[in-house]
């Protein structure tokens, strides 16, 4: 749907490395243009005619975000530079000042490397024990493996939403009542399922929250860090500097500004920051459980053909969203979506960032294939119809 | 070169490449690869002996050219000095960077001559080589602490 909002897609490609980053609408673009070309100013600090048009635009985003993922309030948004960036502050500042030894951080071994390494390095600095919740049979969370592991000294659960290789739906509300019942933090990666699917902070009872722009239809280099008022206003910044201050003289005294401003130091990525913002009108426009019926009736018409054909091996049929991860029999996965290159066809080939996921699926690589909104059936074909005559796969690769 | 005969070699060093499995014998050089790329991961391991390359084995995961071209140079390799292995490893290099390269030392890894129609390969074909690089290198340091120890 909605294919002729993404002029990129007039060129032939066949676009499916949605996980990775989803393409951009013309609007999104128009949008951050409109800024760079008519009304280029800082935030926060100028007092002419462009300058309040760019605080208003900027900070409307703040609301816009807030409606979209259901906060109770604007100061509990705050720009980051990405996921990654969200994850590091809510470990290594938060969790840092708010964890002691021999505190527990469950996590899942499918998750992403910047919802994984954080903790490692709290576990190292601090001596918390990071651990694992175990997954079931077909590397997917369930509610009951996370009751399983639950122990009086656990403090934090930190799982994606949306794992980025299985491509499982977590029961984050179900989890979150567990966490609000037992008194534990509960930090939610919402990367790969803040455009699919809706959220609810409240009613999942997240602690934390942590999404990119990039990965819904937004620019690179920004993302969003949610966190509950009262925790934000304990967190600490990473980064000091222009705009997060209130007050600073020589004798050493200084004082920051209330959540979310001191978190935010220096000029942010104004134009993306816009851009997200209309990035989020627009998935509005169409509506989340739209675009997740659209991915998952894909999915599944995809992972039925792709079934038939004898030398695929597949690792997450079931599971609810649009990710369908795979690897042709003996054949290296850089070398297939090298293949599927030559047909204009983009997949993503590797470990995808989840690089303990291979514990549990013994094996390390594999191809990912992702969908968004404007994927179609016909495109599908063409994958189902290139991957069937794969036998000359060296005849091109080579 | 033919591009059958080039497709044909390299496929036939990929499915069947010379000296997979690694050795226990502390004898032998280790490098692993993998740290330069997020996806090809391979082991070597060569062992020098009497002024030349004895043995080299691998193992690993990778691709159709990462693989091959390791299997490649670990044949041409085998029984050279440290000195001609190093003359090799630097034409080699240079003719997947598309630099000027001396291509009568190359022998078989001449089939890589057009890896930069594909630049995103230059660094699954580079990767061994690298790794390679690094074994000299330290059996060179060795070389060097010998002498300044006699």
């Amino acid at each position: 749907m909605n294919r002729e909002d993404f002029p990129i897609l007039n060129q032939g490609l066949i676009y499916l490395d949605n996980s990775a980053t989803t393409l951009k609408p013309k609007c999104v673009v128009d949008k951050m243009v409109d800024y760079y070309t008519n009304y280029t100013s800082n935030i926060h600090r100028g007092d002419y005619s462009n300058a309040i048009k760019t605080n208003q635009a900027y900070d409307q985003v703040r609301d816009i975000v807030k409606d979209f993922i259901n906060a109770k309030d604007s100061s509990e948004i705050v720009y980051t530079t990405g996921a990654t960036e969200s994850l590091n502050m809510i470990a290594l500042s938060f969790f840092k000042q708010n964890l002691n030894k021999d505190d527990e951080v469950l996590i899942t071994k499918s998750e992403h490397a910047s919802n994984v390494l954080p903790w490692l390095v709290l576990e190292k600095e601090k001596q918390i024990k990071v651990d694992y919740i175990p997954l079931n049979d077909e590397y997917e969370l369930t509610v009951e493996n996370v009751l399983k592991k639950i122990t009086p000294k656990t403090k934090v659960i930190s799982i994606a939403h949306i794992s980025n290789v299985i491509g499982d739906i977590r029961d984050i509300e179900s989890i979150g009542k567990i966490c609000k019942e037992k008194n534990i933090y509960f930090v939610v990666d919402a990367a790969q399922s803040v455009s699919h699917i809706p959220i609810d902070v409240e009613k999942a009872n997240v602690s934390f929250l942590a999404f990119s722009a990039h990965k819904m239809l937004g620019p690179t280099g920004v993302g969003i860090l949610y966190g509950k008022k009262e925790l934000l206003e304990k967190m600490e910044p990473l980064k000091y500097g222009g705009g997060m201050n209130q007050n600073f003289e020589s004798t050493g005294d200084y004082d920051l500004k209330a959540a979310p401003i001191k978190l935010e130091a220096g000029t942010p990525p104004i134009a993306e920051v816009i851009g997200l913002g209309e990035a989020i009108k627009y998935i509005q426009s169409i509506g989340v459980e739209k675009i997740h019926q659209h991915e998952y009736e894909l999915k599944k018409y995809l992972v039925n053909e792709l079934e038939k054909i004898p030398n695929i091996v597949l690792y997450n049929k079931n599971s609810k969203s649009g990710i369908v991860t795979f690897n042709l029999k003996g054949i290296f996965s850089q070398d297939t979506s090298i293949y599927l290159n030559h047909y204009n066809i983009a997949i993503r080939a590797g470990n995808h960032c989840a690089k303990i996921l291979k514990d549990d699926l013994n094996i390390k690589n594999t191809c990912r294939i992702s969908i968004y909104l404007y994927n179609t059936k016909e495109e599908m074909d063409r994958v189902i119809e290139v991957l069937k005559q794969s036998k000359d796969i060296f005849k091109v690769v080579i | 070169m033919d591009k059958n005969v080039r497709r044909e070699i390299i496929l036939d060093h990929y499915q069947n490449p010379v000296n997979r499995g690694l050795t226990s014998d502390e004898s032998y050089i280790f490098q692993n690869t993998s740290s330069e790329s997020c996806i090809d991961n391979i082991d070597l391991q060569l062992k020098y002996e009497d002024g030349k390359i004895k043995d080299i084995v691998f193992d690993g995961e990778a691709c159709a050219i990462c693989t091959s071209a390791t299997s490649i140079l670990i044949k041409t390799l085998l029984g050279k000095t440290l000195q001609e292995a190093e003359d090799i490893i630097t034409n080699y290099k240079n003719m997947i960077e598309e630099k000027e390269y001396n291509e009568k030392v190359l022998e078989e890894l001449i089939v890589y001559d057009e890896i930069y129609l594909q630049p995103n390969r230059k660094m699954c074909a580079l990767l061994p080589s690298n790794a390679l690089e690094k074994i000299l290198e330290v059996i060179k340091d060795e070389k060097e602490k010998k002498k300044s120890v006699d």
